[in-house]
């Protein structure tokens, strides 16, 4: 009895050990899922709708990884993460990818051993408060409780910046975006602060959102961005392409409503002709179908269109596209070439 | 046991190892014993084959590296640029006071709900029933997030203090303000205080508090010199001496003294810039996490208190009150010293699990040892395997500490076989 038990224990731990050896490529395909962390709920990034559909800007990038892998868009599985169980999640194998405004930092790569495979969205940490507390500049802070989220560069900047500028200050920690919105609209912080997307997004969500005043200091850089583990990186690089790709369509203008019409006979430019399969063969160079730029780009449109659904002007969160537009307008995009 | 017979001499066959029933149990044990030793060998290995694979070697230097982070309730000193262990030690001794702050409250709670839901009076021990299935049925993780979003939402926010037509405004004479952010209640202050020693370069003690703690022990044990002078008096007499008097006096007097000398005065909190400042902050996180532990937990303890009076045969009530003794003091002299015995080994337990639920303190954001070292520090330094090891260690010595203190009480009032 305990012998079986033992060799029971052994056969399962051997076979866990075989799985973890092999290619995430592979896991994602046998799957035909892909598991993808994102966070708790953030409007606009990444939460679930009325229908318990997952939507949003990080939630694209899953999307389009997963089009571009398996063809299929819909063939992910959101796994929501907090700011605490994001990097364990993606370092115990749990999901193959990370895209839940995660900024890219030294140690983040070098000490938690993970891969940045580029950025989706540039961003900066900045204060919100209640119009009616009269503060207009983070320098007035000095002694307010400050709502954080623990888990996050956040957490770290916030120390600094108050350390930096001899204020004091009382942090509240908290686990998630819900949870913090709770705690400051009930007035038991002063402040909240996080990403100022994150913030403007949080706000969209209030009843009035104009009693609140996001203020103009914005304390560090945040270049937002999903992120694989070590060790796999060619599961890296089919990440890393597939945002490359969602931002070199908008620059070369392929929209979701025309990428079919393009990708049915070769055109005139030859980078496009690349991307999109007609010519050369990048998707095999990445262990992928020819089309797979194409399935990535249908999934929700390139980064353009991503944006102006989930986050842009038009939305209630109303974020400009500033840093994050194309090399061309004066942004900071700029994929490299498909070659 | 003796044998009248000698065994047959018999020599040993290996196959006796499997046939012979007396070696029979011992081989096979044997052989699992060494089975579970490999496996546990090879998880060992394979674990830190994993971690070297990933390149992240098991090792502890993270933890002198500075945290970077805050840390609101603090005890020692600390700030952002301590190492990863202080800030370890910050949460280790949050978790202590909320532990101890629950043990005792839970126990008051628990022993007077236990004792009342005996009571003849059918109203109140309905009552306490209602209190006990109300709050051990729900778990406790219920208890405190609701505990906190009352303490949130229901109260008011420092804001509302401030200006002319304050909506809020402080009680107990202007002394305590109670807000939304936890209750500042006045701190004891000394104008000329003795300062502050440290200990081995870690933490700083007050010598203030130090010097009131060797005054009241003195009176203390003067005072109790006192009762056993009267206990002779009484024993040679038979007449006890009035000594109530005397006995505060050796307490109250020297304390106060020492206190006028020190310069004792209360600070009270008062509203400045965003918050209340001064007097002693007892954040929301704190109270909702030691009141839902306490009331939980009281609830088990009631049970634990009733059914340790209940195992007190009745004959000792009758027997008591036959010798005349008042009902009040037939609980407190004959029923519970008794009952104590019964009482003590499941509120050991109860002790330990206060402990442990404790920390599920991040659900409101109080920092405890899981939420610095286990939450945070795990976070930034990734090093999941050290600081989850670390941490459980460190529960495990806290539990151990716990129950043989309480292991050493048990065996001084367990009944004494002659
Ligand atoms: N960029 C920071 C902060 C990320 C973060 O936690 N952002 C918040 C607000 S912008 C969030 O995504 N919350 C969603 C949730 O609670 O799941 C980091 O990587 O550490």
């Amino acid at each position: 009895m305990k012998k079986t038990a033992i060799f029971g224990a052994l056969t399962v731990a051997g076979l866990m050990a075989g799985a973890a050896g092999a290619a995430t490529l592979d896991d994602v395909k046998a799957r035909g899922k892909l598991n993808c962390g994102v966070s708790t709920g953030l409007a606009g990034f990444s939460n679930p709708d009325a229908n318990g559909n997952w939507e949003g800007f990080d939630v694209a990038v899953c999307r389009a990884v997963a089009g571009a892998v398996l063809g299929d868009a819909n063939a992910v599985e959101f796994v929501p993460t907090t700011g605490k169980t994001r990097f364990t999640a993606l370092a115990s194998g749990e999901i193959d990818m990370l895209a839940r405004n995660t900024t890219w930092t030294l140690s983040r790569d070098a000490d938690l051993k993970f891969t940045f495979v580029g950025v989706n969205y540039y961003d900066g940490q900045g204060f919100m408060a209640p119009k009616e507390l009269g503060v207009s500049s983070a320098k007035e802070l000095d002694g307010a409780t400050v709502c954080i989220q623990t888990g996050t560069t956040t957490e770290l900047n916030l120390a600094d910046y108050f350390r930096k500028n001899n204020m004091s200050y009382e942090p509240v920690p908290i686990e998630t975006n819900a949870e913090a919105q709770q705690q400051y609209l009930a007035g038991a912080c002063d402040v909240y602060t996080t990403d100022a997307s994150g913030l403007a997004s949080t706000r969209a969500t209030f009843e009035d959102p104009s009693a609140h005043v996001i203020l103009p200091e914005i304390i560090s850089k945040e270049p937002l961005g999903p992120l694989v583990r070590h060790g796999d990186d060619e599961w890296g690089d089919i990440v890393r392409w597939s945002l490359n790709a969602l931002i070199a369509a908008e620059e070369f203008g392929i929209t979701s409503a025309n990428v079919a019409d393009m990708a049915a006979a070769a055109g005139d430019s030859p980078e496009i002709n690349r991307m999109l399969g007609t010519e050369g063969n990048l998707g095999e160079m990445l262990g992928l179908d020819a089309n797979w730029a194409v399935n990535a780009i249908s999934a929700g449109g390139n980064y353009g269109e991503v944006f102006e659904k989930n986050i842009g002007e038009s939305t209630p969160i109303g974020l400009a596209r500033g840093l994050n537009a194309q090399w061309t307008e004066g942004g900071l995009l700029y994929s490299p070439p498909f070659r | 046991m003796t044998t009248l017979t000698d065994p047959p001499a018999e020599s040993f066959k290996l196959s006796m190892l499997i046939y012979d029933t007396r070696y029979r149990s011992i081989t096979f044990q044997t052989i699992a014993l060494i089975a579970f030793l490999l496996l546990i060998g090879w998880l060992i290995n394979n674990t830190a084959q994993n971690l070297v694979d990933l390149g992240k070697e098991p090792s502890f230097g993270f933890m002198n590296e500075p945290a970077g982070y805050d840390i609101n309730q603090r005890l020692i000193e600390y700030n952002s640029q301590s190492s990863h262990l202080r800030a370890a030690f910050v949460g280790l001794l949050n978790t202590l006071l909320v532990a101890v702050l629950g043990c005792i409250t839970a126990t008051v709670v628990g022993v007077i709900v236990g004792v009342l839901r005996l009571s003849g009076n059918w109203l109140v021990a309905r009552l306490m029933t209602v209190y006990v299935e109300m709050f051990r049925n729900v778990p406790v993780l219920m208890w405190i997030v609701l505990a906190m979003a009352i303490l949130i939402e229901g109260l008011p926010s420092p804001r509302d203090f401030r200006g002319e037509d304050a909506v809020a405004s402080m009680s107990v004479f202007d002394s305590v303000a109670v807000t939304n952010r936890g209750v500042y209640v006045p701190e004891p202050l000394f104008a000329r205080g003795l300062g502050d020693v440290s200990v081995g370069g870690l933490f700083e003690i007050s010598l203030d508090l130090i010097a009131i703690l060797v005054v009241l022990g003195g009176g203390l044990f003067v005072s109790n010199l006192i009762k056993k002078r009267a206990d002779v008096t009484q024993n040679a007499t038979g007449v006890r001496p009035r000594t109530w008097h005397l006995r505060t006096g050796v307490i109250v007097v020297p304390l106060l003294i020492l206190l006028v000398i020190l310069g004792f005065h209360l600070g009270y909190p008062e509203l400045s810039g965003f918050n209340f400042s001064g007097g002693i902050h007892l954040r929301n996180s704190l109270i909702a996490l030691w009141l839902a532990l306490s009331l939980y937990t009281a609830a088990f303890i009631a049970e634990i208190v009733r059914a340790g009076i209940m195992a007190i045969s009745k004959g000792q009530t009758e027997a008591a009150a036959a010798l005349g003794i008042r009902p009040r003091r037939i609980m407190s002299l004959v029923i519970l010293p008794q009952a104590l015995r019964v009482i003590i080994p499941p509120l050991i337990s109860q002790y330990l699990n206060l402990t442990k639920n404790s920390s599920l303190a991040i659900a409101v954001g109080y920092m405890d040892i899981t939420g610095t070292l286990m939450g945070i520090t795990l976070n930034q330094t990734g090093r999941e395997l050290e600081t989850v090891l670390l941490g459980m260690l460190i529960y495990l010595s806290i539990s151990l500490i716990i129950s043989s203190a309480m292991n050493w009480y048990n065996s001084r009032v367990k009944l004494v076989e002659r």
